[in-house]
């Protein structure tokens, strides 16, 4: 066997996405097809899925997956989540057995609701009951770790590549109006299994291609707000980021993608005058909230996607839009393979979101 | 004219069976097609992978839809013509030959492009192109269309940051967003416009079949480096 430096592997992450406008739910099969045409990007060390729309049944209920490194630390989860939640529904995340996925967790899922007494004497709204609930056990619970805990919606992550995760989840037996795809090449820090992508706060997940020069000064300013980082992947830092300002903060999503990109002052300056105003404010205002370094990133949330570029693109995107789907990703070929003739192809700009959301009627 | 599929005869193969002209259908994502080409002319159809054309030493290879990032990556002779949109780092170090792209081309394309003695880099995008174009560029031409696009900018932001040699021709009456203070915009006259870009965009609207003349109307722009200021003098005193 070659050792590193012998053998060049030429790879670089991959992301894809695809959205119905329409509502219209459709299975896992394609966004997995879709990431598998980039296998060369990854090189086994991550996959991961975030799917929306997955769970009618249960669309009230926060829905926690959570690996478990021991029952251990599942009998101590489920006794903490006993004393705050109502625990309306638990299992096995069910999954086919691959050669090539292995070291698997304990795979949980859990459909929870607040106790009402606990909730009310805490003072706090539901979302910030449960994602409080949530970064307690990554922080605190050796061996647990809550890898998304929205409603309706969930993350499906693994060691392993993209197309191998999916088989491995089963996602071809889920249906979702929105999915977005991961596939990793860990490029400074371990790959491992609560370390794949997406990472997710509440409703929200973000996969990422790049890495991020600024990771430990976002750090140090979402801890200020209670926030922790345990899973030792930069791109966990950004769903805080993001959570923060547009939950917390109440900035709208194109907010949000001008203070994790703002403008360079250059380009700011030839704005005009009540623009420049506004991206300053922000700038100034979030300057702890700017990634610099390459990215490009795809977030998930209830009813909607952004993708989003570094302001120097440093990293590909490429969009399309066929009817009512919206299809995101860093290669054209892995929309091409899903959609073979789009209405229209594009590559974002850099900094610029491209923000799309569920058409009113499919609302209900 | 052979005709290859990808899927079934692999990239390799199509290495050995090259020399006169060949026709590579089903392409999705495959990178490297077309590498290092010496000889030949070779029909990519899909959408090929990054690094199409990489290297390409003299070859000739046509693409019917987009290319995807970093095609034409340092290449040395030969003809790329892509019908579609190019992704980012298009012609990244160029060191000699043609790209024709017919619509429009990423961020960075032409970043770095060399010039040097009968060696002369050529770069044409029909359409418009992304911010960073002709970066750091040392020699060669670079020349943006903007087909379809007038009145628009065609340019993004950073358009020739850096660049000591070579020319960029754009084909409209706007100056660039944030144009650095070490380059110089003049318009180009009749005698320019005849003698530098005429042959080569009637080169260039020929790989397409349009008509020359619409790719020639109006009037164009030139950036190059001022060379009063610390750039070339930095790094190709003269």
């Amino acid at each position: 066997m070659k050792k590193e430096g012998e053998v060049r592997i030429s790879s670089g992450c991959a992301i894809s996405g695809i959205f119905c406008r329409d509502g219209r739910r459709i299975s896992g099969e394609a966004i997995k097809r879709s990431i598998a045409v980039m296998h060369s990007r990854s090189n086994g060390l991550g996959g991961g899925f975030a799917a929306y729309g997955i769970y009618p049944q249960y669309r009230e209920y926060p829905a926690l997956h959570v690996f478990y490194d021991s029952e251990t630390a599942r009998e101590e989860t489920e006794r903490f989540l006993g004393r705050r939640f109502d625990i309306i529904n638990l299992s096995k995340i069910p999954v086919r057995q691959s050669a090539k996925i292995v070291d698997a967790p304990l795979i949980w899922r859990y459909f929870i609701l607040p106790l009402p007494h606990m909730l009310q004497d805490s003072q706090l709204d539901e979302d910030e009951y449960t994602s409080r609930a949530a970064i307690m056990i990554n922080d605190s619970i050796t061996g647990a770790y809550v890898i998304s805990c929205g409603k309706d919606m969930g993350v499906f992550k693994a060691v392993g590549y993209p197309e191998d995760v999916a088989d491995f989840y089963r996602i071809d037996e889920y249906e979702g109006y929105s999915w977005t795809a991961h596939g990793r090449y860990p490029t400074n820090t371990p790959g491992w299994w609560a370390g794949s992508h997406p990472f997710s706060l509440l409703d929200l997940t973000v996969v990422h291609n790049g890495e991020i020069s600024s990771y430990d000064a976002n750090r140090r300013a979402v801890e200020m707000y209670g926030y922790t980082c345990n899973l030792l992947t930069d791109t966990e830092v950004i769903a805080y980021m993001l959570d923060y300002l547009s939950r917390k903060q109440g900035l709208t999503l194109k907010e949000c993608s001008e203070v994790l990109a703002a403008p360079f002052w250059s380009t700011i300056a030839i704005k005009d005058k009540e623009e420049r105003r506004r991206l300053s404010y922000l700038r100034k205002m979030f300057s702890s909230f700017l990634i610099t370094g390459p990215f490009s990133i795809l977030v998930g949330f209830s009813g909607g996607m952004m993708a989003l570029n570094d302001r120097l693109k440093l990293r590909s995107l490429v969009a399309a839009e066929k009817g009512s789907t919206v299809y995101f990703s860093s290669e054209e070929a892995a929309i091409r393979i899903i959609e073979e003739s789009p209405d229209r192809v594009w590559a974002p700009r850099g900094g610029e979101a491209v923000i799309v959301t569920l058409d009113k009627e499919a609302v209900s | 004219m052979k005709v290859l599929d990808i899927r079934k005869n692999g990239l390799r193969s199509i290495g050995r069976q090259l020399g006169e002209e060949t026709t590579l259908t089903g392409c999705l994502g495959e990178r490297y097609i077309g590498c290092a080409l010496q000889e030949g002319i070779l029909h990519v159809e899909g959408t090929p992978g990054n690094a199409l054309a990489s290297y390409l030493d003299g070859g000739t290879v046509l693409v019917d839809g987009n290319a995807q990032d970093a095609a034409a990556d340092t290449m040395n002779a030969g003809l790329l013509a892509i019908k579609g949109s190019a992704g980012d780092a298009l012609a990244y170090g160029m060191r000699g030959g043609r790209v024709y792209v017919l619509g429009d081309a990423g961020y960075r394309a032409g970043v770095h492009m060399k010039a040097y003695e009968d060696r002369k880099s050529i770069l044409v995008i029909g359409g418009k192109a992304g911010s960073f174009l002709g970066e750091y560029l040392a020699g060669g031409i670079i020349i943006v269309l903007g087909l379809g696009h007038e009145g628009e900018r065609i340019t993004g932001y950073f358009c020739g940051n850096g660049m000591y040699a070579g020319t960029i021709y754009l084909r409209t009456d706007q100056t660039p967003l944030n144009l650095s203070d070490k380059l110089l915009k003049r318009d180009v006259d009749t005698r320019e416009k005849e003698s530098v870009l005429r042959p080569i965009i009637t080169d260039f609207a020929s790989a397409f079949s349009i008509p020359a003349e619409k790719c020639l109307e109006g009037s164009f722009i030139a950036i190059e480096a001022d060379g009063s200021k610390s750039y070339s003098q930095l790094y190709a005193a003269v």
